[in-house]
């Protein structure tokens, strides 16, 4: 370039004052339930202030509790999936599957389980009866008694079908502590399966995106699949179903509980071909899809290789695998090294996951 | 995916990788226009990669920042509007105007609904005839035929409750307005490649020549980045200032002939603000005449609009190419994806959000 | 910007007067408007962005663009001058002495 280039404009850029945040907002919205940053700051702000002293403060997705001389695990979801029938499974089966895993990841045995639904005036009885029979089913699968429920009916308008609550109670083995702030530097990262297969079921059905597909939701109940590696190993630190916020929400969580930096080998990330191009035709990243049967577990270096042999033998295990590395480095942060051999944060998702344009 | 996974083959990358190093015998300054080539420089750590003196400015090239912040809160008032149903691409959501977004708009009851295609808005259109329909019609020239169709089809059929919110910007006139900036550092182009696929590359040669900087059509996969950077880094050691095509498989010189009929139809060139730009004459497209029926800002009174920017946001020299993102102060602190003070931060190819992606770990290390 | 895939058509059908595809992306297929290549033939891939199809993927040029990739270097490697790339790497002068 010899010749100068006209200038033809005067964009200027001085003279930038001071802040006045936008976002400061006084409703919810929707990200308060997409499971990742903006759900965290509700609790965090909202809730436990709230509280008070009536509160513990403890991350997990079950309360481990000390009653007489056993110890219990004592968790409650709710469920609001829309569609509620989608392929591989219903409303039904997550309202049981999800409490039952909360349930599991302190490695408690799932045993009773209470159902309270939420319905909208006019929803379909044939429709609820068959949720209805799903919950049956799975709870049958699962091993959990339901115990006690209720009804509730609102406005039509107010709801959006069937809202369903589940609480649940297990006994945790003697000896057994697993929580999210007990990953260790050096501890072994590893996955039950295929990651993002759930979140891109449901999706594929969801309307004005709906694709072709044959993925089925891997809704399943997680707890056999515990009592296994509890066999194999028994002290697992961490376990995490990555529902809501996929993998990169539950591995933030851990990486900031415990005060460990994770390291993820991208490559060696289980994500189907499926998911892949559901994905990338969505502009959507699969570590920040929802899983349902799947589980991550952080366990001791030492004990990685019998972990993942006794989940290789289990039926929902047999794709389980390791994908990274608790490290001292970058603490409550979670890094992946990419294929092209860079490095790049995996990050909390905010609110809900959009398809994009850009 | 055929035709995208084999373009991130990373023994491939490292060739092309090589190459570049075996070429480059200074530092060269060159810019990506389109946020999505930046999403993916950063998502794959190619700008670690690549030798110390080879610095890539991240272009204005992501239409959801650029979108004009008085567009943004007529959007927002629309929506607000009982009896409209106001459909979007999912990225425009959480874009922040003078003082709401769409979600908010949302939670406070207005029928706000994310769509994959603008067709899905016409469609749910024609099952709501009694209620008015809304797209937000922005993007770039890919996404204008898309847009295009969509109002000639509602024209056509006799849609009558549909209506559009254009606001294309174009990309030519802001490469132009890049490199007549007094402060503009950009020595080449990698220009964006899907807005070549459907315009062609003919708006470029008058650029390269005017200006004297290379530019080269990039695709978006990593082997595409690569390409596109190796490509310029050659043209730049060696003097010159061309056009060339990095992305044949999907980019043809005279683009998609049918398509830029319909663009001719539909849309007529007019003044554009980008926001955090500024006015940039000629770089913006409404809708024509003949489908004025279906301008959703003739349709919807939606005056009295105060528009109001946050004074601390930079996005416009982070559009620029002038500052990097983390020079902000703003940066991770009052303005976080979490709480965006400027569209850069919201969208997932804006330059700031990217980085506060993908790379805030090595700007923790660093600090 | 400009989130684009490619896809391969698998069936073209008139709907509303529109010309629509069904596109198969791998494992995952949608309904894709082909207007803006209405000569598009099944089997043929397109490129795909919100439910558009905006230009033809060329195949050929696809292959070729790959090969052309594989064939980088390979001339220099078998024929160029390791040491003052190597040298160049390295940042440091060709041991060889100047002029190189």
């Amino acid at each position: 370039m010899t010749e100068a280039i006209e200038h033809t404009n005067d964009l200027d850029f001085e003279g930038w004052v001071c802040p006045v945040p936008l976002r400061d907002t006084p409703f919810i919205v929707m990200g308060h339930g997409g499971g990742g940053a903006m759900s965290a700051e509700l609790i965090e702000h909202l809730f436990l202030p709230a509280y008070g002293a009536a509160a513990t403060a403890d991350l997990g997705d079950s309360a481990v509790l000390s009653v007489g001389g056993s110890t219990l695990a004592f968790s409650t979801d709710s469920f609001v999936v829309k569609p509620m029938f989608f392929p591989g499974g219903s409303i039904g089966d997550l309202a049981v599957n999800g409490t039952v895993n909360d349930l599991a990841m302190s490695g408690a045995v799932p045993l009773f389980m209470s159902t309270a639904y939420i319905l909208q005036e006019g929803t379909g009885l044939e429709e609820l009866g068959r949720i209805a029979q799903q919950v049956g089913a799975a709870a049958l699968v699962a091993g959990v008694k339901l115990v006690t429920g209720d009804t509730k009916v609102v406005d039509r308008g107010s709801g959006d079908g069937v809202y369903i609550n589940t609480a649940g109670i297990g006994v945790i083995p003697h000896g057994v502590d697993i929580n999210p702030r007990r990953a260790g530097v050096g501890d072994a990262v590893l996955v039950s399966g295929d990651l993002g297969v759930h979140g891109v079921a449901v999706m594929s059905c969801r309307e004005g995106l709906e694709f072709g597909t044959t993925i089925e939701s891997d809704t399943a109940a997680l707890h056999g699949l515990v009592a296994a590696m509890l066999a194999a190993c028994g002290d697992l630190h961490v376990l995490r179903d990555p529902t809501r916020g996929g993998l990169a929400a539950s591995l933030n969580e851990i990486a900031r509980a415990s005060k460990v930096g994770i390291e993820l080998v991208e490559q060696d990330i289980p994500v189907p071909q499926m998911v892949r191009d559901a994905c990338g035709l969505l502009g959507l990243d699969p570590l920040q899809v929802a899983n349902e049967g799947k589980l991550v577990a952080i366990v001791p270096a030492d004990q990685a290789d019998l972990v993942l042999q006794a989940m290789q033998a289990h039926p929902l295990g047999r794709a389980a695998c390791r994908i990274g590395t608790c490290v001292p480095d970058h603490r409550g942060m979670v890094v992946a090294k990419t294929g092209m051999g860079g490095t790049r944060v995996v990050d909390l998702p905010i609110g809900e996951q959009l398809p994009r344009i850009c | 995916m055929k035709y995208l996974d084999e373009f991130s083959n990373p023994d491939l990358a490292h060739k092309l990788l090589d190459q570049i190093h075996a070429v480059t015998t200074q530092s060269w300054a060159m810019m990506e226009v389109c946020g999505g080539q930046t999403h993916s420089i950063i998502r794959h750590g190619i700008d670690q990669l690549l030798p110390e003196g080879l610095e890539m400015i991240h272009g204005p090239g992501c239409p959801v920042c650029v979108t004009p912040l008085e567009i943004i809160d007529k959007a927002l008032a629309i929506a607000a509007l009982d009896n409209v149903i106001f459909c979007s691409f999912g990225d425009m959501l959480r874009v922040p105007g003078s003082s709401q977004d769409l979600f908010m708009i949302k939670s406070g009851g207005g029928d706000v609904r994310v769509v994959y295609s603008p067709l899905d808005a016409l469609n749910i259109a024609r099952q709501n005839p009694d209620k008015e329909v809304v797209f937000f019609g922005i993007g770039f020239e890919t996404t204008a035929p898309a847009n295009a169709m969509t109002v000639y089809q509602a024209k056509r059929l006799g849609v009558k409750n549909f209506s559009m919110l254009v606001s294309h910007v174009l990309v030519p006139p802001a490469m132009a307005a890049i490199m007549e900036s007094p402060t503009c550092r950009v020595q080449g182009f990698l220009a964006a490649g899907h807005v070549c696929s459907v315009m062609g590359t003919a708006q470029y040669p008058p650029l390269a020549e005017r200006y004297k900087v290379p530019i080269v059509v990039t695709g978006f996969e990593p082997l595409d980045i690569l390409e596109g950077i190796r490509q310029t880094v050659v043209q730049l050691e060696e003097g010159r200032h061309e056009l060339e095509n990095a992305y044949p498989r999907a980019v043809l010189a005279e683009g998609n002939v049918p398509a830029m009929a319909m663009l001719q139809d539909v849309f007529e060139v007019t003044d554009r603000t980008w926001r955090g730009i500024g006015m940039i004459p000629a770089s913006g497209w409404k809708l024509s005449g003949r489908y004025g029926d279906f301008d959703a800002e003739r349709r919807f009174d939606v005056m009295d609009i105060h528009t109001q920017e946050s004074s601390i946001c930079r996005s416009g020299e982070v559009l620029q190419g002038l500052i990097k993102p983390h020079e902000c102060a703003a940066f991770g602190k009052e303005c976080t994806p979490r709480k965006p003070l400027g569209a850069t931060m919201v969208s997932s190819e804006g330059a700031c959000a990217a980085y506060y992606a993908y790379r805030r770990l090595e700007l923790v290390e660093t600090t | 910007m400009c989130l684009a895939v490619p896809g391969r058509v698998v069936s073209i059908a008139n709907v509303d007067e529109t010309l629509m595809a069904e596109v198969d992306f791998g494992t995952v297929r949608k309904q894709v408007c082909v207007e803006y290549v209405p000569d598009v033939k099944i089997g043929e891939y397109v490129v795909v962005h919100v439910g558009f199809a905006i230009q033809r993927l060329d195949e050929q040029s696809a292959q070729q663009t790959l090969t052309n990739f594989e064939q980088l270097g390979i001339l220099e490697e078998e024929f160029g001058d390791g040491f003052s790339r190597a040298a160049r790497h390295a940042g440091v002068d060709d041991p060889r002495g100047a002029g190189r």
